[in-house]
């Protein structure tokens, strides 16, 4: 009996030890699906915005045709925001930035636009057009609301896999941290989508 | 064995140094994230419809609308809630109410039918802002001409009750049959069935011990018996005393527990994305 007895301890020891690792790698599944699932989310409300502008570019052409430039501007940003997606499982930094950018492009290309409208006083007295910038404004809000619901989904994952012992668990089966959503350079005003 | 022990040890320290200054990193990031100047309050213990935290309306007029609000959450389980402040200290008010209609749960789980109708009174700007169950009905669009029309035009006469009151109105018509509810009960526990079954059971008590006291008179001992039933009766006349005044506010709400004071059950934990306009004055 006595020879077993450091036998059962040490295969007590791995049933603990591998109960216990079992239990941390579902916590970081689910933590990590969470917020997965919330950057689909934040994708969807960036889809949201680009649906909207066909809309947006047909109305102001019908008051401000000679704006084609500006008009343009939109469309090859929506096209360029468009083709760029993450797939949730393949967030990286980089993957983020090259995200980031094309969406700050069409932003900057959409304040180009609204810009111009201000000289177009029946365009902005036009009623579809005033749905289209309520909808815009709507939809902005949207998606400071649901990267921040990333940001904050995403941040806690990452505390989490770095935290001890949780570390031991995650560099074991391979859990990595999330890249943030960084607020857009020049956006810590809040965005200006006065008319 | 003791030297592979402090190498381990001085490691897990290192390890707890890293974690510790990576962790205060991402709290100073998460925090310049969110930030949030105006402090959302914590969730009240007393859920209800109006939060008038400048004290804009008159007691009459907040009962008035706050009774009307409550009596359509309880017709169709969708919670619509007001809170009044000064300003948002900078904030954007529609971000600034959809974090706040997230915190709080306005609406009901799953449902996610919760409004909040934040009134930033020295900003003179007006938010309604949609949880996810009601974004396509009350659409941006929509909120936005609600505030337009029906809001501010009130309020530029500085009739903020004639325009929540209107506003509210039009969001009523808006979101006409879409959510149907049954009022949730307070700790989702059948009080008025266990109230009843209560009542009868002390019926039944009363006649039993009315027939003991009888059966008492006529034998022996029966002194004794009938102050142990005079104990009996009052503990029961107490106790239905206390169950039939409650047994009242029941009937009188019509269902509900609290009559109008609040949202039955509370907030339902909706969650708001977003959706929803502002205007100003």
């Amino acid at each position: 009996m006595k020879k077993f007895l450091p036998l059962i301890i040490i295969i007590a020891l791995i049933l603990i030890l591998g109960n216990w690792g079992v239990g941390v790698n579902n916590m970081l599944v689910e933590k990590e699906g969470l917020a997965e699932a919330q950057w689909a989310n934040v994708e969807s409300s960036y889809q949201r915005r680009a649906d909207l502008i066909p809309n947006l570019v047909s109305t102001v052409k019908g008051y401000a045709a000679h704006e084609k430039e500006t008009l343009e501007g939109v469309i090859k940003a929506r096209s360029e925001a468009t083709k760029t997606t993450i797939d949730a499982s393949n967030l990286t930094p980089e993957t983020m930035a090259q995200f980031q950018q094309a969406q700050q492009g069409l932003s900057g290309a959409l304040s180009r636009l609204l810009l111009t409208v201000e000289r177009y006083p029946e365009l902005k007295a036009d009623k579809s057009f005033l749905e289209l910038q309520s909808q815009l404004e709507g939809t902005e809000n949207r998606i400071n609301v649901e990267r921040n619901k990333f940001n904050k989904l995403a941040g806690d994952y990452n505390i989490t896999i770095k935290k001890i012992p949780t570390n031991i668990v995650a560099s074991f089966a391979g859990f990595e941290g999330m890249p943030l959503y960084k607020s857009d350079p020049g956006s810590e005003k809040a965005p200006k989508v006065e008319f | 064995m003791q030297f592979s022990d402090s190498v381990f040890s001085k490691k897990g320290l290192k390890m707890k140094k890293s974690s510790f200054i990576l962790i205060l990193c991402l709290t100073v990031f998460t925090c310049s994230l969110s930030f949030a100047q105006f402090e959302i309050p914590e969730i009240p213990k007393e859920q209800t419809s109006i939060y008038d935290y400048i004290n804009l309306l008159q007691p009459s007029q907040k009962n008035t609308l706050e009774h009307k609000l409550v009596k359509y959450s309880d017709t169709t389980s969708t919670q619509i809630v007001m809170a009044i402040i000064s300003s948002t200290k900078g904030e954007n008010i529609n971000y600034l109410g959809a974090q706040w209609g997230e915190k709080w749960g306005i609406g009901q789980d799953g449902k996610d039918n919760g409004i909040l109708i934040l009134l930033a009174k020295d900003d003179r700007r007006i938010a309604i802002n949609t949880g996810y169950g009601v974004e396509h009905l009350l659409t941006d669009a929509m909120s936005k001409r609600i505030i337009e029309r029906d809001i501010i035009p009130f309020f530029k006469q500085n009739d903020y009750y004639g325009g929540l009151n209107r506003g509210s109105d039009a969001i009523f018509e808006v979101l006409n049959g879409e959510y149907q509810g049954t009022r949730k009960q307070d700790n989702g526990f059948p009080i008025g069935l266990i109230i009843m079954l209560l009542f009868i059971f002390f019926i039944i008590l009363i006649s039993i011990s009315k027939n003991r006291r009888g059966g008492g008179n006529n034998g022996r001992g029966g002194g004794r018996r009938s102050t142990a039933a005079d104990i009996l009766d009052t503990i029961i006349l107490s106790n239905m005393g206390r169950s039939s005044s409650s047994g009242s506010g029941w009937g009188s709400s019509g269902g509900g527990w609290s009559s109008g004071g609040g949202f039955g059950g509370g907030f339902g934990g909706g969650s708001f994305g977003g959706g929803g306009a502002s205007g100003g004055w």
